[in-house]
């Protein structure tokens, strides 16, 4: 569902993406990893059409992400680093207004609240204003918006970070219970999660794809934790 | 169109659900009315808003920009933009539907001027086409301030920065016309050149919308500006929302 051709990127000299390849099928989690500042959130804002690549295109559920970024968007649910949204608002107008711009109206924006809400156990907090909320709260609401048109492709840019340990297993389960029928694509830091949500992983490191396996396969060649394996390959090829 | 609708809607509502509506109409309305009485509105004994009209252009060389700088420079600086545009909405519905909601928001301040004509009113017989065109004129005036406030916040995160440079750019656009600069600019330059300064400033073509003439020329600059900032605007936007 989706299938990345050759995408590249830079930023000045920097370049942040470099001519990466790979595809992922529907029921796959595919977790992204790499040290700080390897380009996960660049590709990430690439495959969500927030950047344009310098070169190479990728497909979404059929939708070009240079011709048809609309199509693209309109597919995919997508999560940000820091799960930006407007602090002003309330949740609930915050999610009505997403709800707005993907075109969810009446019966069917009734039934996508009323689905998204308590998946994301924001019910207490609905009717706050988004600045008072915690950065946990805020991180599940910005998954509420990701969510709320059921969508084929997620993409998570660190969907974990900054929540406590009950909420990273209650967002780890919900990932676990959506992975059958979706196609996700997960950036972490945190190799425990890639083990227990991830039937694929990427570790990309300075633009490049490093490795494309499973967690476990990777475990059973290297014979030690993911923890190492990722040190191991992340910082030989850096010495290389 | 749903995108700009959906952007329209939300902006609007912004305004009034933070302090920002309520501080803008207020300080507004507040030198809206000081103005034309500081120059005489009472003591002309005439029954017109001309001097209500022509205290605006200065009210909004301050008013507009302080409406215009949060458009886009928040947008960026908190990052929800990266939020707007993986939304299925284009850029220049985002650009639109913000310009369309802040230009409405202006609007709205417009007609709460009400007290003003129907002071006239009472008091005499005003010209009821006079006072059309001038709130005509002004509504475009607003726009097109607005209009090139939001270009300078799509090219800063920094609201402080984009408030000063829109409000230099707008001073710059009536002062060109004003008689004091106009005399000064013809010691040094030649006729043509101070002429053609002249016709670009905003000041020419308010002023004779305020007279009651509305000729395409001078709707056309209005639209004119509006269409080029907003365009540079996306540009812009396009260019640097990642940045």
């Amino acid at each position: 569902m989706i299938d990345v051709q050759r995408l590249r990127r830079s930023f000045g000299p920097v370049v942040a993406v470099d001519d990466i390849v790979f595809k992922v099928q529907k029921g796959d989690v595919l977790g992204f990893l790499g040290p700080n500042g390897a380009g996960k959130s660049t590709a990430m804002k690439m495959l969500a059409c927030f950047l344009k690549p310098d070169s190479g295109t990728a497909t979404i559920c059929g939708h070009d992400i240079i011709t048809d970024p609309i199509g693209v968007r309109q597919s995919i649910g997508y999560l940000a680093e820091n799960a930006p949204s407007y602090n002003e608002m309330t949740v609930g107008g915050f999610l009505n207004f997403v709800c707005d711009a993907r075109m969810i109206h009446g019966q069917a924006r009734k039934k996508a609240l009323d689905r998204v809400v308590p998946l994301c156990s924001i019910e207490s907090v609905y009717h706050q204003t988004i600045e008072t909320l915690s950065k946990g709260y805020r991180r599940r609401v910005g998954l509420a918006q990701a969510l709320i048109h059921d969508p084929q492709v997620l993409i998570l840019d660190e969907p974990t970070d900054g929540l406590d340990p009950n909420q990273k297993f209650e967002v780890r389960k919900l990932i676990n219970g959506m992975a059958k029928d979706k196609c996700i694509i997960v950036s972490t830091h945190i190799l425990e999660e890639v083990e227990q949500i991830c039937t694929r992983t990427i570790i990309i490191a300075r633009g490049k794809i490093l490795v494309d396996s499973t967690p476990q396969a990777l475990i059973e060649k290297h014979k030690c934790s993911l923890d190492e394996v990722f040190r191991k390959i992340t910082s030989t090829k850096k010495t290389a | 169109m749903n995108g700009f609708l959906s952007v329209f809607k939300r902006e609007l509502k912004g305004y009034f659900a933070t302090p920002v509506a309520y501080v803008f109409l207020v300080i507004f309305l507040f030198f809206a009315g000081y103005l034309p009485f500081k120059d005489g509105f009472f003591e002309i004994r005439q029954a017109e808003l001309r001097l209500f009209f022509q205290s605006l252009p200065l009210l909004f060389i301050f008013m507009v920009p302080a409406a215009a700088m949060r458009l886009w420079a928040e947008e960026r600086k908190n990052g929800s933009i990266e939020l707007l545009l993986t939304l299925p909405i284009t850029i220049n519905q985002a650009v639109l539907g913000k310009f369309f909601a802040a230009w409405g928001f202006l609007g709205i301040a417009l007609l709460l001027t009400f007290p003003l004509p129907a002071t006239v009113y009472y008091l005499g017989h005003p010209d009821t086409g006079l006072i059309i065109t001038g709130y005509i004129g002004s509504f475009l005036l607003a726009g097109t301030f607005l209009a090139i406030g939001s270009f300078f916040s799509a090219v800063t995160k920094n609201q402080v920065v984009s408030f000063i440079l829109s409000g230099a750019a707008c001073g710059i656009l009536v002062y060109a016309g004003m008689p004091t600069t106009v005399n000064y600019l013809s010691t040094m330059l030649p006729a043509n050149v101070v002429a053609l300064i002249e016709m670009m400033s905003i000041q020419s073509h308010f002023d004779s919308i305020l007279r009651g003439v509305l000729e395409v020329k001078d709707i056309a600059y209005f639209i004119i500006l509006i269409v080029a900032w907003i365009g540079a605007c996306t540009v812009v936007l396009e260019e640097r929302k990642a940045a």
